[in-house]
């Protein structure tokens, strides 16, 4: 089994500050963190591998400083990293980034053939989800999203089973490998990494390649030239104004609610 | 079979990086171990750091480090309710290289330092906590950590593990501190424009300033306060010796408050942010209270081996200067192959040869004489308020009599014999 995790360098949004006069994130203000839900991802892997053997490479696309979440993959337990880094990618939309992502994948299964292929479901910056399923799509594998659980593999029928949300419940399938994965947080919990882990990642150098490391490639459709999406406006939702907050207990609250609706009967009218 | 360096260092502050980094630039594979997110996450001090040891761990580091401003003036306030007697110096060779000391980030700058002992090859592991060291036949032969197979072993484990050393602890090096061997201080980083920083302390443009108050800042406590100033914020804080906050039943943020809302230091910080809240204890035992500091294959550096003056403020370049004497001996102690006691203890013979020993003996009943002798804060600072502003309020009484005035009041408030007992008490605890 050879697994992929692609991962991204984010700004923690949980401290990140916005700046009110441009509306954009101001990432000065919030270290950069491994997406947590690549960092589930990578965990996806750990426990794969550890139940049907095989070997965990992560990719990522990014700054130089982006080693540093590799370095955090490794500590969870891949055992290698690859980051591609250029001037080229910069300013991509998913669109561009999932089709440098897919060219790395191409020249990573090369050496090696790629069983499956984790991402996060979305980034924590971005929100958009998109990334995992394009390269799916240029890849030409079966995407398979919001996975909760990946309950069986089978290394020689090369079938996997999974469960994944969906909005009213939880759909089971089936389908083949290669296959690309994006996990929810849910799946698992991420392990608190050994030590030898932890000095093996502190020595770790990932694999760094430019654009000309890479083979096929369409200048056009990278970075900011390959990305069509634009950005009509920002703005900051404003804060709900008025409202009335409940106290008490749920009890009290039910009561308080329904004494509301009752008072309100327009509120049922139905013409 | 888990990993043997040549040495753990337990702890990323200005002790142990600088004994790693030391350790490393002599070819040493040394591993760190940091229990904090990042080193300086968890690591607090007022904000002054000495040019002088840190140049002698990486000279012309301020070409580089992430240093707020250089400290070009140094006051002293002993302050009143609503008064203040000012001492200082301000100067300009203190605006230049090779500068003086520097107000600093603790957050970034230990950052900055750890990445120039991992760039030397220390390899440093975070969020990591070493809980004991592994014992094998009365030598220290490594650390056990908190995580999974987490024993890690070599020649020489150097505890930098801070005041509460739980190691030093455990290897029986020291006891539980007690309440006056310990200052509790906490802080606030207020965010300020530099214009309003350099307008309300009279500065220009990257320069900085400090001030220690006296008196007031603690109610009379024994303790002090202190505002240093960073490029476009101010610490401030306040601390006391713990036996004082319970001996008077303060609360440590009450007594920040009451320092930020003194009529003398509020102008300074009016209208700023608070941008961060920190507390942490200082080692203020001084000199009787140091603990064992070199065993067989441990070394004990910094904070965790109660290296502070307190009376001057000196606390990290102490730390530094003691992580690079322990580095020393560890290299010599590798050409020999011998990490006893026996060749260890060249960093304790180091140690109480430096400026470091001799500082903290010098001091050594300083702070037990202020504790017991509360009058020197709690009257004498409001005293001398009072002779100063007789002495420099213009009455139509002659210069003579005023100071006559100021002497009798001195004497009578106090009593004569027993003015004459203090200032000999002060001056034999700080000769």
């Amino acid at each position: 089994m050879h697994i992929v995790v692609c991962v991204k360098q984010v700004p923690d949004t949980k401290i990140i500050k916005i700046n009110p006069k441009t509306n954009t994130l101001d990432r000065r203000s919030a270290p950069a963190i491994l997406n947590p839900y690549d960092a589930h991802a990578v965990q996806t892997a750990v426990s794969i591998k550890e139940a049907a053997g095989g070997e965990i490479s992560v990719l990522s696309m990014g700054p130089p400083q982006a080693v540093d979440i590799i370095k955090k993959s490794v500590e969870i337990g891949a055992d290698r990293g690859y980051l591609i880094t250029d001037r080229a990618f910069a300013g991509a939309d998913t669109l561009a980034t999932s089709y440098a992502l897919s060219k790395a994948l191409d020249r990573i299964s090369k050496e090696k053939p790629i069983d499956l292929i984790i991402c996060g479901k979305h980034a924590i910056d971005g929100d958009t989800g998109q990334v995992g399923p394009g390269i799916a799509r240029r890849l030409d594998i079966p995407p398979v999203t919001n996975v909760i659980e990946v309950s069986d593999i089978n290394k020689d029928t090369r079938r996997v089973k999974i469960k994944r949300k969906i909005i009213n419940g939880y759909e089971l399938i089936e389908t083949e490998m290669p296959c690309l994965l994006t996990v929810e947080k849910e799946i698992n919990d991420i392990a608190y990494s050994p030590l030898p882990n932890m000095i093996k990642a502190a020595r770790y150098t990932p694999i760094i390649w430019a654009v000309s490391d890479l083979e096929d490639v369409d200048r056009t459709q990278l970075g900011l030239k390959g990305s069509p999406t634009i950005v009509g406006k920002m703005f900051t939702p404003p804060k709900p104004e008025g409202g009335h907050m409940l106290d008490g207990n749920a009890d009290d609250q039910a009561k308080q609610i329904i004494d509301i609706l009752l008072q309100n009967k327009e509120l049922f009218s139905v013409n | 079979m888990p990993e043997k360096f040549d040495v753990i260092v337990v702890g990323a502050g200005p002790a142990g990086t600088s004994c790693a980094y030391t350790c490393a630039k002599n070819g040493l594979k040394v591993l760190q171990i940091e229990r904090g997110e990042y080193p300086g996450s968890k690591n607090v001090m007022g904000g002054v750091l000495y040019r002088k040891q840190m140049e002698e761990v990486i000279p012309e580091f301020w070409k580089e480090a992430p240093l707020e401003r250089p400290v070009i003036e140094q006051r002293i306030w002993m302050m009143d309710k609503e008064s203040t007697v000012t001492f200082g110096y301000k100067g300009l060779e203190w605006a230049q290289e090779p500068y003086n000391n520097f107000t600093v980030l603790r957050a970034k700058f230990d950052q900055w330092f750890a990445g120039k002992g991992v760039e030397a090859g220390v390899l440093l592991i975070n969020e990591t906590v070493a809980n004991e060291c592994i014992v094998e036949d009365g030598k220290v032969v490594g650390i056990r950590t908190d995580r999974p197979d987490g024993d890690v072993y070599a020649d020489v484990t150097v505890l930098a593990d801070g005041v509460n050393s739980l190691l030093g602890k455990q290897l029986g090096f020291h006891k539980e501190f007690r309440p006056d061997e310990v200052a509790l201080t906490v802080m606030e980083v207020i965010n300020l424009s530099k214009d309003k920083i350099n307008e309300r302390f009279n500065l220009s443009e990257n320069q900085g300033c400090t001030i220690e108050i006296f008196g007031d800042s603690t109610k009379g406590n024994l303790g002090t306060a202190f505002i240093y100033t960073n490029k476009e914020s101010v610490n401030i804080g306040v601390g006391t010796t713990l036996s004082s906050m319970i001996k008077a039943r303060m609360k440590p943020y009450d007594l920040l408050d009451y320092l930020k809302t003194h009529p003398m230091v509020k102008p300074l910080i009016e209208g700023g942010e608070a941008a961060e809240y920190l507390a942490h204890l200082i080692p203020e035992g001084g000199y009787h209270s140091v603990p064992k500091v070199a065993g067989n294959g441990v070394l004990v550096v910094g904070d965790a081996a109660q290296l502070v003056n307190a009376i001057h403020r000196e606390g990290s370049n102490m730390a530094m200067a003691s992580g690079k004497m322990a580095a020393e001996t560890i290299v010599e102690a590798k050409k020999k192959g011998d990490f006893s006691l026996d060749t260890l203890k060249e960093y304790k013979d180091k140690l109480y040869n430096s400026f470091i020993i001799k500082d903290l003996k010098k001091y050594k009943d300083a702070t037990h004489t202020f504790e017991n002798n509360p009058q020197f804060l709690r009257d004498y600072v409001p005293m001398l308020n009072r002779a100063a502003s007789k002495f420099f309020t213009v009455d139509g009484t002659s210069k003579k009599d005023k100071q006559k005035q100021i002497i009798k009041t001195m004497t009578s408030e106090r009593g004569t014999i027993k003015l004459i007992k203090d200032v000999y008490k002060a001056w034999k605890a700080v000769k």
